[in-house]
């Protein structure tokens, strides 16, 4: 199929779609309410389930429901939404059931604004809800990876019978940008006998639960979640390594919409000569530690920097990853703005100054 | 031997956590009888409420989801949408219900969710401890109204029942009690009609059962059902208050 121009919400509406989710519930809040819209117009004419919820908190337990009873599924919000969504991803994924959530995420705190911010990171990657859980998070940078990730989305919270989120902004929600999607191949749903309530017909009875009134119980799923989590790290984190391949003096790392504008301001800086690479996540959890600490072992790698849409939510992990061998170099904006290419390629150039290395001289 | 009494085949062998005296025990097997009844066995989902109830997933021999507190009927529109060939009920009371999760059951009702509702109204929180509900009559008291429900600065007592039937989308809306065996016999029946509006795919159903909690009440079984035909009965007035052939 030829690439088509389309805005990204309705793209996030139709990958789910071509994924095999033909069940959306979900509750209008900006920038994503297009997805919702799509949804309403596009699941019927291919019986799919569509339903407009009384609120996130419900939008999600549906969804909770919906995956219990063993089909793919798919909400949508932004981030005042996710929060009255933590319940039901801790519910989620204390009761192992795979589902997909998207969080296009909004300036905050509070009500905040509705401009793209990368202030939800805390929230999408350490947990969120209560108790200790894990989503596995997909930060796509462009409509066409927004479009792959989806479609990947569904098998790999049916591999891991484990929620999965993925966090874009307003820039990717309401951009158009040309889309293939064709470009990943939909893989069939997993078997869902096992545990779905689908009516016990020929076989012992499903229960879908979360409690366990025995505290050793408890603690026993609570180290089963940690291997989880450790296989997660092993098999499925994602990274893209952007302009590291010449051993480079310093590497940016950023994601999603900031991650696009380092580019740019990497390509400016390279025809000045100065060599600088990026390594931009694809999966915030689970997140390249080690990759990232690799880099800072070898001996050209002198500097770090961290270009954040937050006030250093994803640094405190860059800094972890490294254990901070070097200082990091931080620019953010914040509340719905967007840095520009320029006051990045600024803030990079003082950078090399500040830590003394060859820059533009080399 | 001519067998006249047994377990349902739609409930487990576990043994209830229930305290002496209590009504959800009767609940559950009319609930269970009516699934034997019906058939529909396997092709049953029942969604568990938090509170004192949240174990019945552990009784009932048929599919089961839990629910966080109060989700129920979000947690069953999610089921039965996606399997409409289900038969999905929620089990939850009123701290549950009319309370915390007052927006999913009433929306749940408007939408006309072809799910069934089983309330158990006992005016008081359960597990929790015996605290005030949404439901605790007027004077109640509890261990969050040691003085007894101050209307003022509580409200009265929400009538779940009557409050639902208001709404135009067509449903089954009925109040029934648990306190004698009269009235057990019109609840199944009751809660047969129910089931049998969800299975012809006609209504959302609701059936509001007037429960006691002698533990929590601090009386005995026997003064409990008594102080629930005195003092329940009189504000919470059994009957069909909504059918799906309302004009």
């Amino acid at each position: 199929m030829p690439k088509i121009l389309m805005k990204g919400a309705e793209a996030i509406g139709e990958a789910a779609i071509r994924a095999g989710c033909l069940s959306y519930f979900g509750y209008p809040i900006t920038p994503q309410s297009e997805v919702g819209e799509y949804m309403s117009r596009r699941l019927p004419e291919v019986g799919g389930v569509f339903v407009q919820a009384e609120s996130e908190v419900a939008a999600s337990q549906m969804i909770y429901g919906a995956a219990g009873a063993g089909v793919r599924v798919m909400t949508t919000t932004s981030s005042p939404g996710f929060s009255l969504m933590a319940e039901a991803m801790s519910y989620i994924a204390a009761s192992e059931l795979p589902a997909v959530v998207v969080n296009i995420v909004r300036g905050g705190p509070g009500l905040g604004g509705i401009l793209p911010s990368q202030g939800d990171y805390f929230q999408a990657v350490k947990g969120g809800g209560h108790g200790d859980y894990r989503c596995l998070v997909l930060a796509p940078a462009t409509v066409q990876e927004f479009v792959e990730c989806v479609m990947k989305a569904f098998p790999l919270a049916e591999k891991y019978l484990n929620p999965v989120l993925l966090i874009g902004d307003g820039m990717i929600a309401q951009m158009m940008e040309p889309v293939d999607f064709d470009a990943v191949k939909t893989e069939p749903q997993r078997d869902v006998e096992a545990w779905a309530t689908t009516g016990c017909k020929d076989r012992p009875r499903n229960v879908v639960e979360c409690l366990w009134l025995d505290p050793k119980l408890c603690e026993d799923f609570n180290f089963e979640l940690i291997e989880k989590y450790k296989k997660m790290t092993a098999e499925d984190c994602y990274f893209e390594e952007y302009e590291l391949d010449d051993q480079p003096e310093m590497v940016v790392v950023a994601y999603g919409t900031t991650s696009r504008i380092v580019r740019t301001a990497i390509e400016e800086l390279r025809k000045d000569g100065y060599k600088i690479g990026m390594l931009r996540p694809i999966t915030l959890f689970p997140f390249p530690f080690a990759r990232l600490r690799e880099l800072s072992e070898t001996s050209h790698v002198k500097a770090f920097s961290v270009v954040e849409m937050s006030q250093g939510q994803m640094l405190e992990d860059v800094r972890w990853a490294i254990r901070d061998k070097f200082p990091v170099g931080f620019f953010c904006r914040m509340g719905g703005i967007v840095p520009s290419p320029e006051e990045v390629i600024d803030f990079l150039k003082q950078e090399f100054v500040t830590r003394g290395l060859k820059g533009a001289v080399s | 031997m001519k067998t006249i009494f047994e377990r349902p085949q739609s409930m487990t062998k576990a043994e209830t956590h229930y305290c002496p005296g209590c009504t959800h025990g009767v609940a559950h097997r009319m609930v269970a009888e009516i699934v034997d009844e019906l058939g529909i066995r396997e092709k049953t989902v029942g969604i568990a409420p938090v509170g004192c109830s949240v174990l019945i997933y552990r009784y009932m021999d048929t599919d089961m989801q839990s629910a966080a507190h109060g989700r129920a009927p979000a947690v069953a529109t999610g089921v039965k949408r996606v399997r409409p060939e289900l038969c999905v009920y929620t089990y939850q009371g009123d701290g549950d219900l009319a309370s915390i999760g007052m927006g999913e059951i009433v929306h749940a009702a408007n939408r006309g969710e072809k799910i069934t509702v089983v309330f158990i109204n006992n005016a008081v929180y359960g597990m929790t401890g015996g605290q005030m509900a949404p439901t605790t009559m007027p004077g109640q008291k509890t261990t969050t109204s040691p003085k007894g429900r101050d209307v003022n600065w509580c409200g009265m007592p929400i009538r779940m029942s009557e409050l639902l039937s208001t709404l135009r989308t067509p449903s089954f809306v009925v109040r029934s009690s648990l306190h004698t065996p009269h009235h057990i016999i019109q609840s199944k029946q009751a809660l047969r009609r129910a089931f049998q509006y969800q299975l012809a795919g006609t209504c959302f159903s609701f059936v509001e059962l007037l429960s006691i909690c002698p533990t929590n009440w601090g009386i005995t079984p026997v003064q409990s059902n008594k102080w629930l035909e005195e003092t329940m009965l009189p504000y919470y007035p059994l009957g069909i208050f909504k059918t799906p052939e309302d004009k």
